[in-house]
């Protein structure tokens, strides 16, 4: 059973959940309401926003000022939030078809624009509630229901996307190491600037039973097998790498300066010139 | 003391919107409405706002949503190809009833269309262009001083009924410089949403006031937790697909507006009480029309003009008992498409009176000759 100081983020009267049994989504859900407990965050001043998807479901089950936006729009209605009060705490949360397909224009300027929002990215490698069709990140050769031969299309590494396009906190961890995930994602909270947590799980219901991996055991010994920590992963070439999850901090930048902040400067500016 | 400025159409729009107490915007570059964004971005910070050039037409709405969710006035203007592209979030604004004022300065279509050239063919997509069903209220200002009392308006409405309202502009008002006045500061109406009176534990968000049918919102950050969303909710604004739950919901969106429809629906008219032939128009089309019928008048032709100022509500019984009351013979509706808010017309007149449509779609304006021919042809 969660600990008192996480059940009471949860809105347990709209429980039971959507999500299937064995999904890796409650995992992070939990390191999630862990991170923010251990913060001592105010949830009147926290607000969680999501897209569509099983993952964007997350924030109905949570006792704070919770947004289910469009598909792949999340992260723009939360820029909005963020800018209009840069005083709430701002957390997206999403999957992979919502962050690096439908949504993938917001996502890359979210990143560039180094808002203070604490992205994570719930990444199963598929659409699951539409009923398993290929994402952005299915990889090459996997079976989905418009991958019936097996995916052809490359899959995007989330993780440099964010760091190719400005995001100043990038880490990665997966479902088989949720105290990794809560100490990440407590980071990507306190950090200044645009994070980008990826955290790699599973839909054992649509990908796995297409892939060889139908029970979620299967899908965390994949994870504990195919993941190597970056310090590691530092000393080994992109061969060795092939396939492999390199996690924990990947990229850190506390100098460029968040968003909100800089706005303020725009504000000084504006009330200056304008005398 | 009023004060008299000479202003485009745009700048009035996003003139009146800062003075209607608008504090945040966010759009994406688009002709014609290109300058209400230049505007904002201008003054905003000038009153501590904030504005956002977004990454695209969809990112714009999405977060001026996101920043009537925090509890500022927000607004999002565009054009044609990127009204098309706002219309998902419209429905999400409706369905989550957040206020927000949307400007779409009409120009020629379809696609890409005519950038720098008027038309009014984005009248029902106003009214139906998002999916599902919802209440519209859009106005059709027909001067620059339209642009600035109708924006002011618009933020009231968005405000009172927590849902977007539409600035319906066209290029030729968009861009026209004429010399409006603006009002002392504090001779403005300003209507503000309602907030939550009970304690935040005792708070049910979507739960609305029988005596208006409309929920009080809380600013996130205010001590009240909420959920929003673009599904069908029940009062805790959690998604539902109980049938009595959706059937309150969608009908409480749509009576909300109904039922205050008089408090909304706005027309003018001229020399109606006469009248064997009417002309209908709105925006841009309504000063030439006006121009003809005045000549026309002066020689002694009976002829009076309507001009809707919200094209929706649509003033349906408003028009239908100016013609069934005068006698009207001959109702002309000229518009810059083929006949969107003629459709609307026709009906509520239900063979009255004949009813002639004449349409232009190249990107010119009716020129007030056109017009008087088109009078001197029925009378």
């Amino acid at each position: 059973m969660p600990r008192e100081d996480v059940t009471k983020w949860l809105r347990s009267q709209f429980m039971p959940h959507i999500w299937c049994p064995g999904c890796g989504h409650g995992i992070i859900m939990h390191a999630i309401l862990r991170a923010l407990s251990s913060l001592d965050k105010d949830p009147d001043k926290t607000v969680i926003s999501s897209g569509i998807g099983c993952s964007s479901r997350m924030p109905g089950y949570i006792d704070t000022c919770t947004l289910h936006t469009a598909h792949g729009r999340s992260l723009a209605f939360a820029t909005g939030v963020k800018l209009a009060n840069p005083e709430l705490t701002v957390l997206d949360v999403m999957g992979d078809g919502d962050c690096s397909a439908i949504g993938g224009n917001h996502f890359i300027h979210a990143c560039r624009r180094n808002i203070g929002v604490c992205a994570i990215v719930m990444n199963n490698n598929i659409y699951g509630m539409t009923g398993g069709q290929a994402s952005p990140t299915t990889p090459l050769g996997a079976f989905a229901s418009t991958a019936p031969y097996g995916a052809i299309d490359p899959p995007f590494d989330i993780c440099r996307l964010a760091i190719g396009a400005g995001a100043t906190f990038v880490a990665r961890s997966t479902i088989a190491a949720p105290q990794m995930c809560e100490t990440l994602i407590k980071k990507g909270i306190q950090h200044d600037g645009f994070s980008v947590i990826e955290i790699m799980t599973h839909c054992h219901t649509q990908f796995g039973r297409k892939n060889k991996r139908a029970r979620p055991l299967d899908n965390f010994n994949f994870f504990k097998e195919h993941s190597v920590a970056k310090s590691k992963a530092d000393g080994m070439t992109p061969e060795e790498l092939e396939g492999k999850y390199v996690v924990g901090e990947l990229y850190y930048d506390d100098k460029k300066v968040e968003y909100t902040k800089n706005y303020e400067q725009v504000i000084d500016r504006a009330g200056r010139l304008s005398k | 003391m009023p004060k008299a400025e000479f202003w485009q159409g745009n700048k009035a729009i996003a003139m009146g919107g800062v003075d209607a107490g608008c504090r945040f915007f966010a759009g994406y570059p688009i002709t014609p409405s290109t300058e209400i964004a230049e505007v904002m971005a201008e003054e905003l910070p000038k009153y501590g706002g904030k504005f956002i050039q977004m990454e695209d037409e969809i990112g714009g709405i999405a977060a001026a949503i996101g920043g009537s969710i925090a509890g500022k006035k927000s607004m999002t203007g565009t054009s044609g190809p990127g009204f098309s592209l706002k219309q998902e979030l419209l429905g999400y604004a409706y369905i989550s009833e957040i206020p927000l004022v949307c400007v779409d300065v009409q120009r020629g279509g379809p696609s890409t269309g005519l950038p720098t050239k008027v038309s009014q063919g984005d009248v029902m997509q106003a009214r139906w262009g998002t999916h599902g069903d919802h209440a519209t209220i859009a106005y059709a200002p027909s001067s620059v001083q339209e642009c600035y009392d109708l924006t002011i308006k618009a933020f009231n409405m968005a405000e009172r009924f927590r849902q977007p309202v539409l600035m319906m502009a066209d290029e030729v008002i968009g861009h026209m410089r004429e010399r409006i006045e603006i009002p002392d500061a504090s001779s403005i109406g300003i209507l503000d949403r309602k907030k939550p009176k009970c304690s935040p534990k005792d708070f049910i968000p979507y739960l609305a006031d029988e005596d208006d049918d409309i929920p009080p919102m809380a600013a996130f950050g205010d001590g009240y937790h909420w959920h929003v969303t673009g599904l069908t909710s029940n009062d805790w604004g959690f998604p539902t697909n109980n049938a009595e739950e959706i059937d309150k919901k969608i009908g409480r969106i749509l009576r909300k507006v109904d039922r205050f429809r008089d408090d909304v629906v706005e027309y003018a008219v001229e020399t109606c009480e006469d009248a064997e032939i009417l002309v209908v128009s709105y925006g841009c089309v309504a000063r030439s029309a006006l121009r003809a019928v005045r000549e026309l008048r002066k020689r002694g032709v009976k002829a009076g003009h309507f001009r809707p100022i919200t094209i929706w509500p649509f003033a349906g019984d408003e028009l239908e008992k100016i013609v069934a009351d005068r006698g009207i013979k001959h109702v002309i509706v000229p518009e810059l498409n083929m006949g969107q808010l003629f459709l609307e017309i026709d009906r509520v007149i239900h063979g009255r009176a004949k009813t002639h449509l004449k349409t232009l779609l190249n990107g010119e304006l009716f020129k007030p000759a056109q017009i008087m021919s088109y009078i001197e042809e029925v009378a």
